[in-house]
């Protein structure tokens, strides 16, 4: 993250004027190897571009996979631009280093910080036009730029009254050698803006309602082959043997082959694939992995957490906290853990690959555009300026899609059949090939003092580590063993405690993990708001009134203090109870976005099911971009988390996963979903992380409605309801 | 050879009798707003209209189909602008969109024979269709609003 100064660098890099109008060019943080790349690839790296007839494109320089950011990081350089918007057409950039996000200095999205890494890049993108086409204004009217002034896609000069649309200065411009510098002073200011802080609606909604959304599923290629491929049931198994012979003879097979760790067959039709997909009899090797039974992980794990001898990766540390719990007048401790989980996304694993002597196509949904193409040119054997990639609208991504395995799945096929493949895994492979939210189990140790004030906490987590497997081992060991996305969450900032420690104690077992929506804060926070519970309770305090006095920071006293008074958190339900937690998503550098959280819930007490009536969710965000649709991420993410903290759970035996479809891998319903009402509170002048906020909050305030109601604590992710049943025996 | 109406439409498919609707729609035909997600008729995203009623294509054999009229999310309206495509827009219902199509066509055969839906019935009437970016909430508000606009 060292590299976040680096959001708001924008290199000067020429401009080009193309006998259909104006391009502008920038390079967006990125550093010596930007013109090598565009050069290579033949390709002009353009944000904005204006037709003589007032047609403006800009390009989107980030996948989307459903959290709107196509209409949000254009709207950010169309209000620096002074675009009229509605003369506006977003393309999806290429693959190339110029539109690289700062802060991963590659296309790649993930952490909820897309837009919060391309705001500033993307204004001065903007602001830069606008001042190229006032430049221009400027000569041709013989008047200092200082005097002019733009109106949407208009360049004003008041005195005169004269003006000139941007299409007709598009058709006369001069090209200046190089592009003004802009300074973030100059930038608009927030309270001018006319686009960003509206609800300006998204620009993708009536193409999926309409069926013309076009996700990589949905690719037709001349000629076109299908595919699919049965991972390796277990992380690092290798296919030994496997009934080639017969699965050719199938009905439309074109070639069976192994690959490292799955087998691809290829046919004439998707139905004969998956037909003869169920005929596949292999053998796959043993694998670290292949030992792991979920059942016993979490005890496995608890027990090395409750070993002081074994030492933990420090992840966090704020004083000494180990020696304030040892001098502590009295310690509280809690236990937690939480099970696999699944992204179910609702398009499967697909891609389409060309390998042919015409060239490498390749069409996908994904979240690490330049890591697909580097992969898919792997797997090609060609140079990566050589694959032409489209990046495509993901049907659904919550972080599964930031591997791109099903990449280089596509291409082998198309090579070892020499036509185009598109090859999709039918859900069943899907969930056998599941990239999880790592099974943990936590212990969280509070030390206090003769007044009950909180002197030292230590927060241990055991799981295993995803950075490694994600990346590489590299990456691991160059953030010091800190792997930021299991463990986040697992501090408390904002709350008055002197003294805290969190380590990784590592469980590497070899199971396929992943980033999951919500990341660490989907478990962390469960634990660290249930301990803040049970303080509560020994201090004789009330959830919500414990809080408000331990926190410490005024944009989080706010969240709390207004969810509680949007549930009405005095008032008593029959036969319902509340409870509330506080959540927040971020890293200093970045800036922390914050939520309170309240759960009304009731329970079946025969059935064990818990049923969640209402959230109230209130959300700062920094300064809200598209206001309604920061509403509807909250909103999602909120369904997203009352799914996993009630119902979502895989299982392995073998290290094989036990699920296979939706039938065992229930995920919440309509008739399921609490009524959610959302309320988005605005601060400061940059906007901060959105798409994950609301995870971590759901499931500790559920929990602590839970508790309000029964009197008792459940530790476990997640509360199913054979687990509810227990804590009520 | 099977025969039936798509989209009002006659077409004549050559796939074989058991081949799951879905693909003959989405690959043969080549009509791809309709969605695979689970093959098993879990989710919902793969829902048309087969004379009318809502139906999971995914598991529908084509021989089902024959000599029916089969309505899928291009064919339901003749530009885009049925009530409840409105309504998803006015709602600003879909994030990632891929379960939209099927829910507008479980929606629309809903609305076609109760035009005013209680909270209750649409629940009730939408439950088999998953939207795991959890937009269940715009998508009653879309349909009571395409329901007070009829």
């Amino acid at each position: 993250m060292s590299a976040f100064s680096d959001m708001t660098s924008v290199s000067r890099r020429g401009f080009l004027q193309g006998t259909g109008g104006l391009v502008f060019t920038f390079a967006v943080g990125g550093g010596a190897s930007d013109s090598a790349a565009q050069g290579a690839a033949g390709r002009l790296n353009a944000y904005v571009t204006i037709n003589p007839n007032g047609a403006i494109t800009i390009m989107m320089p980030a996948p989307e996979m459903g959290q709107g950011v196509n209409t949000t990081l254009p709207l950010i350089v169309a209000e620096e631009l002074d675009a009229d918007w509605s003369k506006v057409t977003v393309q999806q950039a290429p693959v190339a280093a110029a539109y690289n996000h700062p802060v991963f200095r590659a296309q790649y999205q993930v952490a909820s910080l897309t837009t919060r890494g391309y705001w500033m890049p993307l204004r001065t993108a903007g602001a830069q036009a606008r001042r190229v086409l006032i430049d221009a204004a400027a000569q041709r009217w013989g008047v200092p730029a200082s005097e002019l002034a733009t109106e949407p896609s208009t360049v004003v000069h008041a005195a005169s009254g004269r003006r000139l649309t941007y299409g007709e200065i598009a058709g006369f411009a001069q090209v200046p050698a190089t592009l003004p510098e802009i300074k973030p002073e100059e930038l608009k200011p927030v309270d001018r803006f006319r686009l960003l802080g509206k609800n300006v609606g998204r620009i993708d909604i009536a193409d999926k309602s309409t069926g013309k959304q076009v996700y990589a599923i949905d690719i037709q290629v001349p000629d076109m082959l299908y595919g699919t491929v049965a991972w390796a049931p277990v992380r690092d198994s290798k296919p030994t043997s496997f009934n080639r012979d017969e699965i050719k003879a199938q009905r439309g097979i074109v070639d069976a082959v192994a690959l490292d760790e799955g087998i691809g067959i290829v046919g004439r039709t998707v139905e004969d694939v998956f037909a003869a997909r169920r005929k596949l009899k292999a053998v796959w090797s043993n694998a670290p992995g292949s030992k792991v039974d979920s059942a016993k992980e979490a005890q496995e794990y608890l027990t090395h957490l409750r070993d002081p001898n074994r030492k933990g990766v420090v992840v966090r540390e704020a004083g000494d906290a180990s020696a304030a719990i040892a001098g502590a007048a009295r310690m509280m401790t809690g236990e937690y853990t939480s099970d696999y989980v699944y992204h179910a996304q609702m398009e499967p694993m697909c891609c389409t690959a060309s390998v042919t002597p015409a060239g490498v196509e390749v069409w996908a949904g994904t979240q690490w555009p330049t890591k697909s193409v580097e992969e898919a040119a792997k797997a090609a054997g060609v140079t990566p300026d050589k694959v032409k990639f489209h990046t495509l609208q993901m049907g659904g991504g919550y972080g599964r899609r930031a591997f791109v395995e099903y990449v280089p799945d596509a291409v082998l096929l198309s090579k070892a059949v020499g036509k185009p493949v598109k090859m999709i895994l039918s859900r069943e492979d899907d969930v056998r090939n599941a990239r999880m939210r790592p099974l943990t189990a936590q212990k969280i140790d509070v030390g206090l003092d003769a007044s009950g004030k909180i002197v030292g906490w230590r927060h241990r987590l055991a799981a295993e580590p995803v950075t490694d497997y994600l990346y590489d081992k590299a990456r691991l060991e160059a953030q010091k063993g800190n792997d930021i996305i299991v463990v986040a969450g697992a501090d408390v900032p904002f709350y008055d405690v002197p003294a805290f420690v969190t380590d990784h104690v590592y469980e590497a077992r070899g199971v396929r993990v992943a980033a999951w929506r919500g990341i660490g804060a989907g478990y962390t926070n469960f634990a660290v708001e249930g301990m803040i519970d049970e303080l509560a309770l020994q201090a004789g305090k009330d959830p919500l009134e414990y809080r408000m006095a331990l926190l410490k920071d005024a944009r989080a006293k706010k969240v709390i203090e207004r969810v509680a008074q949007l549930s009405e958190w005095g008032r008593r339900r029959e036969g319902r109870a509340l409870g509330i937690a506080f959540n927040k998503l971020g890293l200093p550098p970045v800036g922390f976005s914050m939520t309170g959280t309240v759960a009304e819930i009731s329970l079946n007490r025969a059935s064990g099911e818990i049923r969640v009536h209402n959230l109230w969710c209130v959300a700062d965000v920094g300064l809200p971009l598209q206001p309604d649709n920061t509403a509807a991420q909250i909103e999602g993410s909120l369904v997203f988390s009352v799914s996993a903290a009630l119902k979502e759970q895989i299982t392995l035996k073998n290290g094989e996963v036990q699920q296979s479809n939706y039938h065992d891998y229930p995920v919440l319903r309509m008739s399921e979903a609490p009524d959610i009402k959302v309320e988005i509170l605005g601060s400061g002048p940059v906007p901060l992380p959105v798409g994950e906020l609301s995870i971590g909050g759901t499931a500790p305030a559920i929990a602590g409605a839970f508790f309000a109601l029964t009197g008792k604590r459940l530790r476990d992710l997640p509360m199913s309801p054979e687990r509810v049943k227990k804590a009520l025996a | 050879m099977t025969a039936f109406t798509l989209n009002g439409k006659a077409v004549d498919v050559s796939a074989d009798a058991d081949t799951p609707l879905l693909w003959v729609i989405r690959e043969h035909l080549k009509l791809t707003g309709t969605k695979f997600g689970c093959g098993a008729a879990q989710c919902g995203a793969c829902t048309v209209h087969i004379n009318g009623e809502p139906a999971r294509s995914c598991s529908v054999p084509l021989a089902d189909a024959a000599e029916k009229q089969v309505t899928t999310i291009e064919g339901l309206s003749p530009n885009g602008r049925h009530p409840l495509q409105k309504a998803w827009i006015a709602e600003q219902v879909p994030q990632c969109g891929y379960c939209q199509s099927g829910q507008i066509m479980q929606a629309a055969a809903l609305l076609k024979k109760n035009p005013k839906p209680s909270r209750e019935q649409i629940v009730e009437h939408m439950d088999g269709n998953l939207c795991r970016c959890g937009t269940y909430g715009r998508i009653i508000a879309a349909i009571q609003r395409a329901s007070r606009e009829v």
